[in-house]
Parts: C-alpha cells; sequence; structure tokens
C-alpha cells in the first residue's frame, strides 16, 4: 500500500500529469479518443504511437546507464537497422528475413561497442561515439546513399499497424517494457546490473560475471535500437540513412535520466525511463499544438527538462520533506513493527 | 580537567563547542557534546566508528550546523556556515585523504586561491621562495617546484599541514592524519606537531591509534554514540581506562582474542601448488586445513596481498596449480573461486569491497546471489532473512537492512563483507587486513569472529600488519620478503620477535617487534 501510493509520488508521474493537463488546457480535445477502422484514435494515442521509438532506446538505454555506461550510437544503430531492413525487402527477401537480419545487425553493432568497452577498456562515451560516426556512414553504404523506398506490408504493418485497437509501435513498446522488466527483476539480473555499476570490481570479486553483463547491456541497446529502427522504416516506408534516428539517442538519455537513473550507475528503473520517453513526447506534441513559433520549440523543452530535473534532485527532495515532516515520519512508525 | 584548566583558566578556549546537538533523520549523530580546545594543547579526539567524531569535527569547521547549542571562538558564539568561514576565524583542517592538486607543484598548493599577483599575474618567483620558508620552519627542504604527487604522503600530509595553518593558524584539526603513514613518518608528523603546540596553536587530534595519542596528546575527549563519555588529562591516564571510556566495558585486547590457537587442524581443504606469476609474487607453496589460521605476515609491498589476489584468481597464475579434493585446476576468475568455496576480504574495503549505494541485506546476498547464477533469485523473504541471520551473527548495526551500506561505520562495513562470504558458506576464506581502519570495539570483534570460524571448521588466510594480531590467531604464520615466502613459523615459532627477524631476513635482526599495549 505504501509502495503504490509511492508510485505515485514519483516526480515523473506528478510532471507527466502536469504535462498532459497544460496539452489539455492548450487544447481542450487532447484526452478525446475515437474508435475507428478497429483502433483507437486521438492525441493521447498519438503521443504514445510517437513516443515508441524513444521509449524503445530508452529501455535499452537504462540497462547500459545502470552500468555506469552510455551508448551514443543508437540513433545511427536505428538508421543501420533500417538500411538493412529495406535494402533486403527490396531486394527481394522475405519481410521476416529482413526483419531477423535487421535485429542481428543491431545486436552486431552492440556487441562492438560492448568489446570496446569491456576489452579495450574505453570510456564509453568514446567507444560508442565511434559508431555513431561512422554508423550512419555505413548506413549511407548500405543504402549506397539514396532512400530505399518499399511497400512490403509486413513492415509497413510494423511500423503504421495495430492490434488491439493500438498502434504497433506502441504494442511492440509495450510488450517489450514488460519482458524487460521482468527479466530483470524477476531474476537477479537487474541487482547484478546494479552492482556492475555501483562498483565494477567488487562485482568480479563476489563472483559476478561482471565483463559479460556489460556486453550484454551493449548489446541489448543495439537490439532496441534495431526495433526501433525497424519500426522508424515502416511508419515512412523507407529507410533515410541520414535522418532516421536523427538525434535519437540524445532524447533516449533524457529520457533515462527523467526516468530517475544516475548517469554514475547503479538503481535503475524501466518503467520510469519509459515514462520520461512518454513526458518527452507529451511535451513535444504540447509545443506543437500550442501554436507558439516552431523556433521557440527547443528552448521551451529545454526550460521544462531542466524544471523536471531540478523537482526530482535531491535538494528538492529534501525541501519536500522539510515542508511536510509530518507526512514522512507518519507512515514509517505504522510499519514499525 | 580542574587542575588542565587551572594554568589557562584566564584566556577562554580557542575553540569551544557547548551542548552539540545534531540528528540525522531520527538517529542523534550528538547529543549534548561539550568540547573545548586551549591554546598550547593537543587535544585528542576519540571515540569508536560512529560514536560522532566526524559529525562533531564537521561542526567546528563548519562542513555541519549544528541543531543545538553553540560553537564559541575565543569566548565569542559565532555560527559557521562553510569551512571558508571557519578558516577566516582561524580553524584549519587537514584530512585523512590529503585535499590537496597532486598534479601542481607544492608552491602552488601553499597558495592556492591566494596567490600573490601582479598586474594580474602570478608572481611565480615570489610565491616559490615564500613556500621555501614556510616549509623550512616544519623541517622540510625539498624542491618546491616538484609535482606534489611526487612526494610521499607524509610531506603531502606536513605540506597540508602547513597551508592549513598558514590560512588559519589559530586552530589546527588533524582527522586521522597517520592512517597511511609508516613509523617514521609519523614520528617525523609528531614533531610538525609538537613545534606547532610550542608556537601557542590549538590542535584536535582524531586517530584510532592509542599509543598515538598518549605519544601525543595532552587532554582526550571521548564520544560514545553520539555523547561525551569525558574529557581527561591523560598524565597519569592508563590505556585500559581509556579504552573503557571508548566502549563502556573493560576490554582489555588480549583478554578479549585469548591466547593463540593450538597447532592441531583438521584435514587439508586446498593447496595452492607453485602458484606465482612472474614480476608479483614468485611461485610458494602452501596448503590449508580446516579448522586452520594461516597468518601472513610481511611489510607493505612485500607481496602479501599480490598472493591473495592470485589465491582468488583475482589476477591470473602464470605458474602452478590448485588441488583441492581431487581436482586439480588453475583459477581463471573469482567466479571460479566463488564457486570453489573460496571468499575474499580485499583490502580496499571502499573501492574493492562494498557495494556504496545499495542497501546493507543486498550487500550481505550478493555474493551467494552471484554463485546461484542470475536465473536463480533469492526472493526478498529469503534476502531478508539470510541479511537478518549473519547480520545478527556478526552484530552488524544498522538502523535497518534497507539503509544504503554507504551509511554505516568502517567496522560495520567490514562486518557486512565478512557477511557477505559467511552467507556461501565457504571452505576457505582469504582476509587482507580485515582490521584496518576500524575502531578498537570492531576490532576485537572481528579477531573474535576469525576464532570462530576456526573453530567452525573454516579454513582462514589472514593477511596483516598487526603482530599481536596474527600472533593470537594464527596456527601457523607464513612470512613474506620481497614477493617471495621466505619463511613458515609454527607452534613455539609465533611470536612477535621471530617474526620481525623473518620479515627482516637474518642480515638485518636490527628492528624491534612492534610494543603490544
Amino acid at each position: 500500500m505504501t509502495r503504490l501510493s509511492g508510485i505515485f509520488l514519483r516526480p515523473q508521474v506528478a510532471a507527466l500529469v502536469a504535462v498532459l493537463l497544460m496539452n489539455w488546457l492548450l487544447f481542450p480535445d487532447f484526452f478525446d479518443l475515437t474508435w475507428r477502422d478497429g483502433r483507437l484514435f486521438g492525441s493521447l494515442i498519438d503521443v504514445l504511437n510517437r513516443g515508441a521509438p524513444v521509449a524503445i532506446l530508452a529501455i535499452g538505454m537504462t540497462a547500459v546507464i545502470a552500468t555506469k555506461g552510455v551508448d551514443l550510437s543508437v540513433g545511427a544503430v536505428m538508421a543501420i537497422a533500417a538500411a538493412v531492413a529495406a535494402t533486403l525487402v527490396v531486394g527481394g527477401q522475405p519481410a521476416i528475413v529482413a526483419v531477423t537480419a535487421a535485429l542481428a545487425a543491431g545486436l552486431l553493432c552492440g556487441l562492438w561497442n560492448g568489446v570496446l568497452v569491456t576489452y579495450l577498456d574505453m570510456q564509453p562515451i568514446v567507444a560508442t561515439l565511434v559508431l555513431m560516426v561512422a554508423g550512419r556512414g555505413l548506413a549511407q553504404l548500405i543504402t549506397e546513399g539514396s532512400i530505399v523506398t518499399f511497400s512490403d506490408p509486413v513492415l509497413i504493418y510494423i511500423g503504421t499497424g495495430a492490434f488491439l485497437g493500438l498502434p504497433m509501435p506502441v504494442v511492440i513498446a509495450l510488450a517489450l517494457l514488460l519482458l524487460t522488466t521482468l527479466l530483470v527483476r524477476r531474476t537477479a539480473l537487474g541487482l547484478m546490473i546494479e552492482a556492475v555499476g555501483v562498483n565494477k570490481g567488487a562485482a568480479r570479486l563476489v563472483g559476478i560475471p561482471a565483463r559479460l553483463l556489460l556486453i550484454g547491456a551493449y548489446a541489448f541497446a543495439g537490439f532496441c535500437a534495431a526495433i526501433a529502427g525497424i519500426i522508424v522504416a515502416g511508419d515512412i516506408r523507407g529507410a533515410d540513412a541520414n535522418n532516421a534516428g536523427l538525434w535519437l539517442e540524445l532524447d533516449a538519455i533524457l529520457a533515462v535520466v527523467i526516468g530517475g537513473t544516475s548517469l554514475l550507475g547503479g538503481r535503475f528503473s524501466i518503467p520510469l525511463s519509459v515514462l520520461g520517453a512518454v513526458i518527452i513526447q507529451a511535451m513535444n506534441t504540447g509545443i506543437l499544438i500550442s501554436g507558439l513559433p516552431p523556433e521557440f520549440n527547443l528552448m521551451v523543452k529545454a526550460g521544462i527538462i531542466i524544471l523536471i530535473l531540478i523537482l526530482q534532485s535531491p535538494l528538492a527532495a529534501e525541501a519536500f520533506a522539510r515542508r511536510m515532516p509530518k507526512r514522512k515520519t507518519a507512515p514509517r512508525e505504522r510499519t514499525m513493527p | 580537567m580542574a587542575q588542565a584548566q587551572g594554568a589557562q583558566a584566564a584566556a577562554p578556549p580557542l575553540l569551544q563547542a557547548r551542548q552539540i546537538g545534531k540528528i540525522f533523520g531520527q538517529h542523534h549523530a550528538l547529543d549534548g557534546v561539550d568540547f573545548e580546545a586551549r591554546a598550547g594543547e593537543v587535544h585528542a579526539l576519540l571515540g569508536e566508528n560512529g560514536a560522532g567524531k566526524s559529525t562533531l569535527i564537521k561542526i567546528l569547521t563548519g562542513a555541519l550546523q549544528p541543531d543545538a547549542g553553540e560553537v564559541l571562538v575565543e569566548g565569542q558564539p559565532v555560527h559557521l556556515r562553510d569551512p571558508q568561514q571557519a578558516q577566516g576565524l582561524g580553524i584549519g583542517t587537514v584530512y585523512q585523504e590529503v585535499n590537496l592538486l597532486t598534479n601542481r607543484s607544492v608552491a602552488e598548493n601553499l597558495f592556492l586561491g591566494r596567490q600573490p599577483t601582479r598586474f594580474g599575474l602570478v608572481r611565480k618567483g615570489v610565491i616559490e621562495r615564500q613556500a621555501r620558508q614556510i616549509l623550512a620552519a616544519y623541517g622540510l627542504e625539498i624542491d618546491v617546484r616538484a609535482e606534489l604527487g611526487s612526494y610521499s604522503v607524509a610531506i603531502q600530509q606536513i605540506v597540508a599541514i602547513a597551508r592549513a595553518v598558514e590560512l588559519s593558524g589559530k586552530v589546527l584539526v588533524l582527522d586521522e592524519p597517520t592512517a597511511s603513514l609508516d613509523r617514521v613518518e609519523v614520528d617525523k608528523l609528531f614533531d610538525v606537531v609538537r613545534a606547532l603546540k610550542a608556537r601557542g596553536l590549538a590542535i584536535v587530534f582524531i586517530t584510532h591509534f592509542l599509543d598515538q595519542v598518549f605519544a601525543l596528546a595532552d587532554r582526550v575527549t571521548v564520544l560514545r554514540n553520539g555523547r561525551l563519555v569525558g574529557t581527561k588529562t591523560l598524565a597519569g591516564l592508563s590505556q585500559t581506562e581509556v579504552v573503557r571510556m571508548m566502549l563502556g566495558k573493560d576490554l582489555s585486547f588480549a583478554h578479549a582474542i585469548g591466547g593463540g590457537p593450538d597447532a592441531e587442524t583438521g584435514p587439508a581443504v586446498v593447496t595452492f601448488d607453485g602458484i606465482g606469476r612472474a614480476g608479483k609474487v614468485h611461485p610458494f607453496t602452501l596448503t590449508l586445513h580446516e579448522g586452520e589460521v594461516v597468518g601472513v605476515a610481511g611489510l607493505l609491498g612485500s607481496g602479501r596481498t599480490e598472493m591473495a589476489r592470485l589465491m582468488f584468481g583475482v589476477d591470473l597464475a602464470d605458474s602452478g596449480m590448485v588441488r583441492m579434493g581431487g581436482r586439480v585446476f588453475a583459477l581463471r576468475s573469482p567466479a571460479q573461486a566463488v564457486a570453489a568455496g573460496f571468499g575474499f576480504c580485499p583490502e580496499d574495503r571502499k573501492l574493492d569491497g562494498i557495494f556504496a549505494d545499495l542497501s546493507v541485506r543486498e550487500n550481505i546476498i550478493i555474493a551467494l546471489q552471484a554463485r546461484l547464477g542470475w536465473f536463480r533469485m533469492l526472493t526478498t523473504e529469503e534476502q531478508v532473512d539470510i541479511a537478518g541471520r549473519f547480520a545478527d551473527a556478526l552484530d552488524i548495526r544498522a538502523a535497518h537492512h534497507d539503509m544504503a551500506v554507504k551509511l554505516l561505520s568502517g567496522g560495520n562495513q567490514q562486518k557486512v563483507i565478512l557477511a557477505r562470504w559467511l552467507a556461501t558458506d565457504p571452505r576457505v576464506l582469504i582476509l587482507d587486513e580485515p582490521t584496518r581502519g576500524i575502531d578498537v570495539g570492531a576490532h576485537a570483534e572481528i579477531v573474535r569472529t576469525i576464532n570462530r570460524l576456526r573453530e567452525d571448521g573454516l579454513a582462514l588466510l589472514v593477511i596483516s600488519s598487526e603482530l599481536d594480531e596474527v600472533v593470537a590467531y594464527s596456527n601457523r604464520i607464513v612470512v613474506m620478503r620481497e614477493r617471495q615466502m621466505v619463511a613458515e613459523l609454527r607452534g613455539e615459532q609465533i611470536d612477535p620477535a621471530t617474526i620481525v627477524q623473518a620479515i627482516a631476513g637474518q642480515a638485518a635482526p636490527d628492528q624491534t617487534p612492534e610494543e603490544t599495549p
């Protein structure tokens, strides 16, 4: 009971509610949902749908950041995966082959990052910067410099279709969220990742396969990036090596940070990272529908993000606790045996 | 006490704290504590870890603000907002870890933040000349242009003191300044402190070493559980009395750990057969038996720690094999060692042992969880149960087991690491300096625990610099010198004098054994 109310008191939830309310004030139809052609439509669904790729990136990014790393290459890996999938279906391969190959490419990219970080002991930011720059070049080589368009129905369905009334990207993101959360919290993986993030040396000394976990985290981030890349390609029915996933790595990192996972590694929460991604998208949508000149978008966004980060800083938490001393001590007394 | 104050009663103390209280959450870190430091005295502040020493020092130096009571400088109440202000009022602090820039020159460090300038440029020549003058007063003639980091910790420590005295000049707070110094360096540092005392400074001295307190201090104030036990003049006081004040019970160290164990041990558990690594440790052969403690003695850098790391698979051996229960294998990783039933408490608790941000419970179950593998997760109930059992067995004092382990005192953190390995039900435990940097009470408890584990049939290898301690619990002692195992002592041979001789080598038996209290 305390735990449940704790979740709703999270600053992330408060921030999301505030952003949604703001959107509602600007645009009274914001919460309206309609059912048409077997699926839901509405601004709220749009927010989820547009936010899905970043949410998926953020799931992988959380694992990497929890190990005290960061992956700057996920945007470029999206472009690579999109290029692989598009080129293969255009070349006449069935969609299943294209999707599998794209996912494998993402996994491979992640493994590459992981090996650089783990065995060559490179700093994560530098190691993944390599692929961030080179990856787009690689994607351009695959697409031979052009935008490869396709009409494969399966790929298009992944990007724009609906399942149980929800857009496919949302369904995929939710499924991934569920599976990953179960994987890390119903096994000891989560604790082990946190241990590696807090103290890699000590983790090795207690017998945790720290290197394997590190490589695994980067591989997983690459895999997630590939999923996001396929979705984006399916959405625009083509692979644009220059623009697919451009700058999305930064949104993903931001989503993780808003979700409360420290860049110093350790404690992480995948659901809160996904919430962070939704907050970012709700903000983007809100700014767009506000009618504010587009030039202001990025600055307004930056301002709101700073506000959110201040709200969830230890300083704010302390001030909050000082303001409401009664509330803080009361439940504790009750739970004391 | 009245006598000590009699001579100087006219002048108010340079630094005084009255009825200081500090609360963290629901925990009273300090409660009604009085403390004073007079001109020309060395005042030692003692207490077990968690007694409130650090909190009091932080309040006296402005790093923390008290929730009750007041701080007075030369009789005037002051409100210390931060260490800079305290410095301005004459209170300087030197911490255990030198807080200076090791990559800048000695002279720059001395004048950091207050360099004499002309036309906005730092006058390098001037600060170097002045730096030489200042350090000469401390008996230090070194190249002040060299990087601070190129000098020993002792010299860095003296530079830090010189800087603190230059900046403040009335009160000098020394927070465990000798923790990482050897004997000669400690003597040198003490000379400096005595000279400053003669200059009329008030010196507050915090340490874990009782003999240093008796060697240097005039008065001692003891804290226990955030309360003042008392302030006494040291002349005429015995070490036992001070320990009694600290622990609140009569606990002489020798009594706590009893005599040395018998030589009898059980069957062999593991043999490290010719294990070695070029440039680290010469190949050695060592068998550990059930119910046996093998002590490892040797100076810093003699290869003690390197030996332990090879035995746990942290560093890979390039020669030799491990024989255990009919199996012969090479250790390739700590994970393999853990699976074989080994446990290892590393020398540097903070760096290699503790997961600072994880909870006490998680820190205790983590090795067992690693051994079970990622898929078989210990349920919360199992974790609570295991953590509770081993925390009780080792008397780990934590408000609750969900708190971050970094909030515990050093001694309790060390017990958490011990609990972590005991939870894996190990056959072999390797402890590297298990009692370093922890207070007298926790020290005796850990030594008792080592004895109890031996009686339970564990095979233990314990590395320690404290000879009287090694003598007290070891069935056998191996001595390391210059990366080689040079001697193995048993039975009658186990006494500090023989060990020192073995450490020093037959050629130079001029070293005296450690003084035992």
